[in-house]
């Protein structure tokens, strides 16, 4: 099979995380898209490990597994952390950092 | 123990009392501050007595001797140390400023009962003691510009004693200010003889002064002019002196310790120490002269109108420093310091006199509203009288035989200097009459309601009052304590007085033409490389001296007695005929206005310059200003990018790696 295609979808997902991140305001949603971005580059690594031959590219791929996992961690912290506060769901309104 | 640790021991003493009395300050109790601040100054007498048997063993010649406790810093051929100087001109300043600054302190303790600060006063007097010291031991001129300096700020401690007294700090301020003036003009001395000869030791710098400077050299004048700034800064001569009467506005043993012992007489100490530089610049020793001789005319004229009692005993000063600077300028040192001693004596002894009186006045010090405290005061007015007769130069008393001995030096050498002597002789007169002004107004004619209540065994008693400007004062701590002392009731006071009303009349037997010479051979081997050490008018010619000089006293006390006993009424005539005259004199020859125009005034105009235009416009708008427009024109774009929006920082971040990845691309494949 092509290695093409597996790019293609690695692409397409990378895309939809992009936009949603990008358009959606709820930070779990956005938090998900995180994800989706992440898994993309894991798709692209595991394929080109593939054409290759070698298994540095799935080390690499485990290793953002491991980072994505943190990620979640921590970001699900701060979402129930806002939500224990009763702080607005929503990014736009979390503004403070405005300089 | 050798002399110069006997040396050192003068320096400790009022070292330790001066600790002990601003460590313990609220642990002693009553009176002991004061005790213990005067047996320090006592040990410190006893010391020089020390210094002063060991360095009459010596021979002739070795009387001189240096010592230093550690060096400061040490180069090639330049050292500089703690090191004083122990010689017959050190031991003789030391023994008058330690035994009449004991006297006063012991006038003090009773002065200053009840005054809340009395400790702080102690330490300070205590200091000032030590700073003097330190200026006449010093064996360098570094520790002598230490010295020099100690000594002013000391004087600015205790002239603003009473500091809720906005007079009183504001005199604070200005002896200050003048003092500081004569520092720098010291300190530059200092640098140009180093420049030129390679030590800042006295005796480093007399022995190259030999080879180094031409006779008049332009430099040694400039040096020696600058050390006569700080001089006649300390010293209250021409043009410097405005500072001092204003010192009154300090407790009355201040003054006496100022006037007597411990300060203005340091211009004139220097002046006899330095002798070998001036004798190699002739010029600056004769402008010195000359000065001298103008403020001893200057203040003995302003004496003759003022008013305020302390301010007469001020001016009194001035002039009688005027006769020492002109006796050592014109190198007649041993009469100069004689003078020095006797006028120590008996100007403590009418500044304690007048302290007695305005005592009695309940903090008065207005001589029109004093008279007739004969009867009241018995101790007070003998003692005062004596101190009176010796300030005028009556026969037989201390000053008598050290004015004249000066003012003969002066006839002896001839020349331009006899014209010196006679403006010498007429201020002489004057000063005759206006201690007699005094004694008659302050003791005689009609008893005031005060003297009346004191001879009826009732001291007055005043609201407390600022006596220069009437304003209301409190007793508490920074104004004047509620008592007020009269030496009639109090021993300590009697005590201080007597021996120095002894002196007063007797000092004079020290050094009487023909007789004995006791204070110019003792300080002969300091001053024996003068180069008019052969000077000498000769017994016959002194003793017609002495009779001219004790005519025109009696005659300026007769012109007192007829002026304000005899004939009162017709003093208001005299006055109203005079009346440019008098109100030229009263005005104190409008010198503090001259310096208003020519000093303060622009100082202060450069000053609401630099505030309104440079620091207003130029620091703060331009500078300043320019720094803050710049950061914050900067900042504002910064802060347009940080807008909080979660969205936008990843679209940016996005659209960056984006474009990082984009131009690796395309660099790559090319």
């Amino acid at each position: 099979m092509d290695i093409a295609w597996f790019l293609v979808l690695s692409v397409f997902i990378f895309c939809i995380g992009v936009a949603g991140v990008l358009t959606r305001r709820n930070p779990l949603v956005i938090l998900l898209c995180l994800e989706l971005m992440l898994n993309a580059g894991n798709l692209a690594l595991v394929a080109f490990s593939r054409m290759h031959g070698g298994a540095s590219g799935q080390v690499f791929a485990l290793i953002v597994m491991v980072i994505a996992a943190c990620e979640v961690v921590i970001g699900l912290g701060i979402i129930v952390a806002l939500y224990r506060r009763r702080l607005p769901i929503d990014v736009d309104e979390l503004s403070e950092l405005r300089g | 123990m050798s002399a110069t640790s006997y040396g050192w021991l003068v320096l400790a003493f009022p070292v330790a009392g001066c600790l002990t009395v601003s460590l313990l300050w609220n642990r002693l109790p009553g009176r002991l501050p004061g005790w213990i601040a005067s047996a320090a100054i006592f040990g410190a007498f006893l010391s020089s007595i020390g210094m002063l048997l060991k360095i009459q063993d010596r021979p002739e010649d070795a009387r001189s001797l240096v010592d230093t406790a550690w060096t400061y810093a040490a180069t090639a051929n330049f050292k500089v140390g703690l090191t004083i100087l122990v010689d017959p001109l050190a031991v003789f300043m030391c023994l008058v400023v330690s035994g009449v600054s004991f006297l006063i302190h012991v006038y003090s303790v009773a002065y200053m009962t009840g005054d809340r600060g009395s400790s702080r006063y102690f330490a300070y007097l205590n200091f000032f003691v030590f700073s003097m010291l330190l200026l006449v031991l010093a064996g360098n001129f570094v520790i002598l510009i230490v010295g020099w300096a100690f000594v002013g700020a000391a004087s600015y401690l205790l002239i603003s004693f009473w500091y809720r007294r906005s007079t009183a700090t504001a005199a604070g301020i200005k002896a200050f200010v003048i003092n500081v003036i004569g520092d720098v003009g010291l300190v530059i001395a200092a640098f140009l003889l180093l420049d030129k000869t390679g030590s800042l030791d006295y005796q480093g710098v007399f022995a190259a002064a030999d080879n180094v400077f031409r006779v008049n050299d332009g430099t040694l004048i400039a040096a020696c002019l600058l050390i006569l700034v700080g001089a006649f800064a300390k010293s209250a001569q021409l043009p410097l002196h405005t500072w001092l009467p204003d010192a009154m506005e300090g407790p009355t043993p201040v003054s006496a310790l100022i006037h007597a012992a411990t300060m203005v007489t340091a211009g004139v100490y220097l002046i006899a120490r330095m002798h070998p530089l001036f004798e190699m610049a002739p010029t600056a020793a004769d402008i010195s002269a000359v000065i001298g001789t103008a403020t001893l005319v200057f203040a003995a004229s302003v004496a003759v109108v003022a008013t305020d009692l302390k301010r007469v005993i001020a001016y009194s000063t001035i002039s009688q420093i005027g006769y020492m600077v002109l006796g050592v300028s014109i190198a007649a040192y041993g009469p100069g310091m004689f003078h020095l001693m006797t006028h120590a004596f008996f100007k403590a002894l009418l500044f304690m006199g007048a302290g007695s009186v305005i005592g009695a006045m309940s903090g008065t010090q207005s001589i029109d509203r004093m008279g007739g405290f004969r009867k009241a005061m018995p101790f007070t007015f003998i003692t005062f009288t004596i101190g009176a007769l010796a300030l005028s130069g009556f026969p037989s008393t201390a000053g008598f035989f050290s004015k004249d001995e000066i003012l003969g030096f002066a006839i002896a050498r001839g020349g331009g200097y006899v014209v010196l002597a006679v403006f010498g002789y007429a201020a002489a007169f004057i000063t005759a009459f206006y201690a007699f002004r005094m004694v008659f107004r302050v003791f005689y004619r009609n008893p005031v309601p005060e003297a009346r209540e004191l001879d009826h065994g009732h001291l007055a008693h005043h609201p407390p009052q600022n006596p220069a400007t009437g304003e209301e004062e409190d007793t508490d701590v920074g104004f004047p304590g509620p008592e007020h002392v009269v030496a009639e009731r109090s021993w300590p006071m009697k005590f201080a007085m007597t021996p120095l009303a002894v002196c007063a009349a007797l000092a004079g037997l020290l050094q009487v033409p023909g007789l004995d010479d006791a204070i110019n051979k003792f300080l002969e081997p300091t001053f024996a490389d003068s180069r008019y050490a052969s000077v000498n008018p000769g017994t016959g010619t002194e003793w017609s001296e002495l009779g001219l000089g004790g005519l025109l006293a009696i005659a300026g006390i007769a012109l007192a007695y007829a002026i304000y006993l005899r004939k009162r009424e017709r003093r208001l005539e005299i006055r109203e005929r005079f009346d440019g005259l008098h109100t030229f004199l009263v005005n104190k020859w409008y010198f503090d206005e001259l310096y208003d125009a020519l000093v303060t005034r622009p100082i202060a105009a450069m000053g609401r310059f630099g505030r309104n235009v440079i620091e207003t416009d130029f620091v703060q708008g331009t500078i300043v200003g320019g720094a803050t427009g710049a950061v914050r024109a900067g900042s504002s774009v910064a802060r347009a990018i940080q807008t909080g929006y979660l969205r936008g920082y990843a679209l940016v971040l996005l659209v960056g790696v984006a474009g990082l990845a984009l131009y690796f691309l395309i660099s790559s494949s090319t």
